[in-house]
């Protein structure tokens, strides 16, 4: 074979450009470090994460881990991280379930229903969600008092423009038995629901499970409660000279970021669900209707899970963007990830290449273990071939 | 095949590695450039802003437009890169900019972990907080168990927990990241306090829909003087921004004025003589600079005096008083080492 033979052969020319690209890759890192490394030697600043131990010195409004300026940096990141965490799943749940109604209220033969669900898509989506979320922050305050003026809600709640306060539930002795009567509750429901799904395939009877299910899980830990006199205190916020002390605060940030979040989460979503039950065949409905089944069963036994294989891939892109955009808590003060690690940590630190570093590394970890649940998910509702 | 790329990843490798940014001799790189890159504030009143006729303008501003007129007897030849606090160190360790006068704070940490030094104190601050009138706030002791916004990234939010735990009083923090937010939240009702380094709350309350409804309270809570960055190894460097500061202060205590310097140029005083470059003195030389430096500075920007009434005192809006920033024989602390 001559040298230019060598070249002509496109398995070869394939080879040798790979490993060009990895070769420009590995090179383009590796400048990148020599040169990071070189220019923070001569400056005698090495890469170092000693600093997580030192005391923090600085003050967190919303602390769901213990937390004071005598903490750690380590900790003030957790606690950054515990509240990204925090929006993103409650963000998550709410887009999910709004994105889903949304989504159906668009397929609806309901003229009026159907159009409003279209407007709202078409509004939310096309407004950056930075805006939405200064909006929403701004919307909050405006329209709420001041606490010494807070509006007065019921079992000793207020609500004001530094947070909704709700009496906290302090346990007392005993409340123990609950929590194991509520566990016990949930054991019983699982196995009774597979011994009701053994029986209606091996006899057709059906079993009224959600009603028992329903029951038993609610019912068997108020009973306890009761029955052991109520082992539950309330601690009701109180207000001092100038805010509200006690009890649990839903701070405004929080509230405005999760109603933005979860607004403009939805609207996508809803967007995915429509095509998902779109992409469900007409026949699959009507051959459903010629066996007998009435409209709920054929839309729980036909439709969504057919509708699942297709909505749960982009669904996961648009969890994966609700965690990413919530670090856009930064604008209006709520302490996320970036909020507390990346700008104030930073900031006191100086060390700016460990701290992005981490942050990247958490965003990318939080993201890769969602997608994984997620595909986990999928590959549960996906057809299976037989 | 394989050895040639093998060889080939080293040969880019090692050539991109020696392509080593910012040589040692700042000066030299700037001449070279034929403008200074300064880093300021993204954007404060008083401090550095674009005005309306698209300029930058303010006290950090006309430190940077010494600087270069020193060098380039030119105060344009600056270019200017707004930096957030979370970005400024890592832009003058990079080399992106050549010093960086952003109001930042002097502390030890900070001269002594990220390879960069302060040349001077430009403007002694303290932290301050804005408060409305009528709430009946005197003292920030006052503020017990209220809401404090603040904006994040600074010293502010040490020594806020500093203040009131030293004290035993409880506070709420609302760190917000954009300054702009953070008062705007202050003004909607968020928090009953909205604190910074005194120089910026006064600035803050300007931007208020109604300033008047507002007060600063009397107290400041910490030391904060601001001061020149630079990278620490190029002491040629260092001395010509540190000097640019004490050639300002020495005109003011010598009544060297942007309108007189001219005149002075001819004064029997030694000292004047010395911080002009006449009579011999050649002062300029030893840091790299030509003799005439401080009186190109003077010419073209004025003294200390001059550029904090322009920025911030009795000629702005802002209408801060010198208080520590008076010379030092005039009851201030502002003190220029002597030129000789």
């Amino acid at each position: 074979m001559t040298f230019g033979g060598f070249f002509n052969d496109t398995r070869v020319r394939g080879l040798a450009l790979q490993v060009l690209a990895f070769a420009g890759a590995v090179a383009f890192v590796a400048w990148i470090v020599v040169n990071t490394n070189t220019n923070l030697g001569r400056l005698g600043i090495g890469v170092d994460f000693g600093f997580l131990d030192d005391r923090a010195g600085f003050n967190i409004v919303q602390t769901p881990i213990p937390y004071d300026n005598n903490s750690t940096y380590f900790r003030a990141f957790l606690v950054g991280l515990v509240n990204t965490l925090m929006v993103s799943a409650l963000g998550i749940v709410l887009a999910t379930i709004l994105g889903f109604l949304i989504g159906i209220g668009r397929l609806s033969t309901n003229w009026l229903l159907a159009k409003l669900c279209t407007v709202y898509v078409e509004t939310i989506r096309n407004v950056p969600l930075l805006l939405q979320v200064v909006f929403w922050f701004e919307a909050v305050l405006v329209l709420l008092p001041r606490p010494q003026a807070g509006i007065v809600l019921p079992f000793g709640g207020n609500l004001n423009n530094r947070g909704l306060y709700l009496p906290a539930p302090v346990t007392e002795p005993g409340f123990l038995a609950v929590a194991i009567a509520l566990v016990v509750a949930i054991a019983l429901t699982i196995v009774l629901a597979r011994w009701s799904r053994r029986r209606q395939a091996a006899t057709g009877k059906t079993f009224p499970m959600w009603t028992v299910g329903a029951a038993l899980v609610l019912g068997a830990p108020l009973l306890v409660f009761l029955v052991t006199g109520a082992p539950l205190a309330w601690q009701e916020p109180t207000l001092q000279r100038l805010n509200f002390t006690g009890g649990i605060v839903v701070i405004p940030e929080l509230a405005a970021l999760l109603v933005a979040l979860t607004l403009y989460t939805a609207a996508f979503i809803a967007e995915v669900v429509r095509a998902g039950v779109l992409a469900v065949p007409r026949g699959q409905v009507e051959a459903a209707g010629a066996l007998g089944l009435h409209r709920g069963l054929t839309m729980r036994k036909v439709v969504v899970p057919q509708a699942l294989r297709v909505i749960t891939p982009p669904l996961t892109n648009q969890y994966l963007n609700l965690i990413k955009n919530s670090s856009l808590a930064v604008a209006i003060g709520y302490p996320d990830l970036v909020g507390v690690f990346k700008n104030t940590v930073l900031n006191q630190t100086g060390r700016a290449i460990e701290v992005i570093g981490i942050t990247m590394a958490v965003y990318l970890f939080i993201s890769l273990v969602t997608a994984v649940a997620m595909n986990l998910f999928n590959a549960r509702v996906a057809l299976r071939e037989r | 095949m394989k050895t040639a790329v093998v060889a080939a990843i080293i040969g880019v490798t090692a050539g991109l590695a020696a392509a080593a940014p910012a040589s040692a001799a700042t000066l030299d790189d700037v001449r070279a450039r034929g403008y200074l890159q300064c880093g300021v504030h993204t954007g404060l009143f008083g401090f550095a802003e674009v005005d309306n006729n698209g300029e930058w303008a303010g006290f950090d501003v006309d430190y940077c437009r010494a600087i270069a007129s020193a060098i380039f007897d030119d105060p344009t030849a600056v270019r200017f890169t707004p930096l957030s606090a979370a970005e400024r160190f890592t832009a003058l360790q990079s080399g992106a900019i050549d010093v960086l006068v952003r109001i930042t704070t002097w502390t030890m940490t900070r001269d002594a972990s990220l390879g960069l030094t302060f040349a001077g104190v430009n403007y002694y601050d303290g932290q301050g907080f804005l408060v409305p009138a009528d709430a009946g706030f005197e003292t920030a002791a006052d503020l017990d168990g209220g809401t404090i916004c603040v904006q994040t990234g600074t010293t502010t939010e040490l020594n806020l927990a500093d203040y009131f735990n030293s004290r035993g009083l409880t506070f709420t923090a609302i760190a917000v990241a954009d300054r702009a937010e953070a008062i705007s939240a202050f003004e909607a009702g968020r928090c009953d306090a909205f604190t910074a380094d005194a120089s910026n709350v006064y600035s803050a309350r300007m931007t208020l829909a109604t300033p008047a409804n507002y007060e600063v309270l009397p107290e400041v809570i910490s030391k904060e003087p601001l001061g020149p960055m630079v990278r620490i190894g190029d002491p040629q460097w260092l001395n010509i921004v540190r000097w640019t500061h004490y050639a300002l202060l020495n005109a003011e205590e010598l009544g060297v004025t942007q309108a007189n310097v001219a005149e002075m140029l001819a004064s029997p005083n030694p000292e004047i003589q010395r911080l002009l470059g006449q009579n011999g003195a050649a002062f300029g030389e030893m840091i790299g600079l030509t003799n005439d430096w401080a009186a190109r500075i003077i010419t073209q920007i004025g003294n200390y005096g001059e550029i904090f009434d322009r920025n911030l005192g009795a000629g702005s809006p802002l209408g801060i008083e010198r208080g520590l920033n008076a010379l030092w024989n005039a009851g201030g602390i502002q003190y220029g080492m002597p030129i000789r």
